[in-house]
């Protein structure tokens, strides 16, 4: 039987973690991921855990401390949000070039400047072409089964890569909701221990980790990264199904809300998917054809899949709760627009960027993105592709 | 499993090659020709030698060979070229030529 309970989304990340149970967990605090490394420490301090802590000083020393123990061949997590995840940029490609499968919550926040610590997804984003995996969750159910399903991924042979599991901070990780947990002795066996080819602390077969690799061998070793990249779609799949039979909690690359007939769309990632459910279920009532898509894995970059499920719309629009400052739309628009390319008599596509430093985005709002998409379908011209919603004129 | 090598040489393709350049064998920067960055060249003049061993332990690329306790020539595989035997020799035994 499930564990009924109520928790934060912090506290969903942090009990996914405790009943883990990595090796080592090296972190720094910053809102509004402080409490996963807060809850975290009391677990280890109870005694609830036997996880090595490390307080670090800072999160380039928290990343390079999970490197570090994820190469001596410890099963590592972290957390961090925005600013935090800045400072590790240097390590995170480090990590996922030298395949470490680390595990980390990244607790969405805007990034810097001018100071702000509400959500939006400026601080993953920017890390979207890292080498780490990224993993996005709805709410504080999503967010707790993606991290124990993180592990598998992570650690899968023909992955080796780590993970970065996303949520909305403050809005899902400050958030108490209900949640159903799984037994711990289930999730232990879900993740088994980490099965080692290769670590530093083998003293039966001594190893070298992160040489130098001159121009006659890196490009092999970006090449067989790119691999595991594209392996790990098909993992994440089969991972997913195995969790399904243990939960009921079914996940894909996306989810596809209301899409068997829909004409128009939007495409978002996180906790506005649920706002924007409510506007889709109120425009079917109205006999609007409309559906969504969440998206779950944004790295690997699901193409064909995507391509496959918004081919036969008349008209897409994708909400970015980040700006990639190319002057040309949001970071997933662009993606999601080049998958479209190959598509004959391919649907009109809109980039909305929305929600910056915490702007609120309401029903009314996501209301409006679909009142235009129902304009571009009915005049068959599109007058603005790159547009800012919620933003005050 | 102690048998693992790392391929290595000028043909490995991305599919032979090790997860984030992992190596696995020991003492492998031997298998590393440095001998190829060399713009200048010692040349040892064996008649002119002494034995004095002076230029042995100066060597930064351990590329003076010595058998017995004498020197029988140059390692030109990881001789880098950077001369320092050549100036610490005091009978001058070596030309320092450019490398054709």
């Amino acid at each position: 039987m499930a564990i009924r309970e109520r928790l934060s989304g912090n506290e969903a990340v942090a009990t996914a973690m405790k009943q883990i149970n990595p090796d080592v967990v090296a972190a720094f605090p910053i809102t509004p991921s402080t409490e996963v490394p807060q809850y975290f420490s009391q677990f280890v301090a109870n005694g609830s855990v036997d996880t090595e802590f490390v307080a670090v000083e800072s999160e380039h020393s928290a990343m390079s401390a999970c490197v570090g123990a994820s190469a001596a061949g410890a099963r590592v997590m972290t957390a961090t949000s925005a600013n935090g995840l800045a400072l590790m940029w240097e390590i995170l490609y480090i990590a996922a070039s030298s395949r470490l499968p680390i595990v980390m919550p990244v607790i969405n926040r805007a990034l810097s400047a001018p100071i702000n610590i509400h959500n939006d997804h400026s601080d993953s984003m920017g890390a979207r072409d890292s080498g780490w995996i990224q993993l996005y969750s709805e709410d504080n159910q999503e967010a707790y089964d993606n991290i124990i399903q993180a592990i598998r991924i992570a650690e899968h042979k023909d992955v080796q890569l780590p993970v970065m599991v996303c949520m909305d901070g403050f809005i899902v990780s400050h958030a108490v909701e209900n949640i159903e947990l799984l037994e711990t002795e289930k999730v232990k066996e879900f993740v088994g221990e980490r099965e080692l080819e290769d670590y530093l602390l083998n003293a039966e077969r001594p190893v070298s980790m992160g040489p130098l690799d001159l121009p006659p061998h890196y490009f092999e070793h970006k090449r067989q990264q790119a691999e595991a990249m594209k392996n790990a779609k098909k993992v994440i799949l089969e991972i997913a199904e195995e969790y399904e039979k243990l939960t009921g909690r079914k996940y894909g690359l996306f989810e596809e809300y209301k899409m068997e007939d829909a004409e128009v769309a939007i495409v978002v990632l996180n906790s506005t998917a649920g706002t924007a459910k409510e506007v889709v279920d109120e425009l079917r009532e109205n006999g609007v054809k409309a559906g969504l898509i969440k998206l779950r894995v944004f790295r690997p970059f699901p193409v064909d899949e995507l391509k496959e499920a918004l081919k036969d719309l008349k008209a897409v629009a994708v909400m970015d709760k980040a700006d990639s400052f190319s002057a040309a739309g949001g970071p997933v628009f662009t993606e999601i627009r080049a998958a479209l390319y190959d598509v004959e008599d391919r649907p009109e596509i809109v980039s909305y960027i929305y929600g910056l430093g915490g702007r609120d985005v309401r029903v009314d709002d996501i209301k409006k993105v679909y009142d235009d998409l129902k304009e571009i379908v009915e005049t068959g011209k599109v007058e603005s592709v790159y547009n800012y919603l919620g933003v005050k004129e | 499993m102690k048998d693992k090598k790392t391929p290595l040489g000028g043909n490995v393709s991305w599919k032979e090659t090790t997860p984030g350049g992992i190596i696995y064998d020991a003492g492998n920067a031997t298998r590393y020709k440095t001998g190829e960055w060399r713009s200048m060249k010692p040349v040892w003049n064996k008649d002119k030698c002494k034995q004095c061993m002076l230029c042995f332990p100066v060597c930064p690329d351990s590329s003076i060979l010595v058998e017995d306790g004498k020197m029988t020539g140059i390692d030109y595989d990881h001789c880098k070229g950077c001369g320092v035997c050549v100036e610490a020799c005091p009978f001058n035994v070596f030309d320092f030529v450019k490398e054709e």
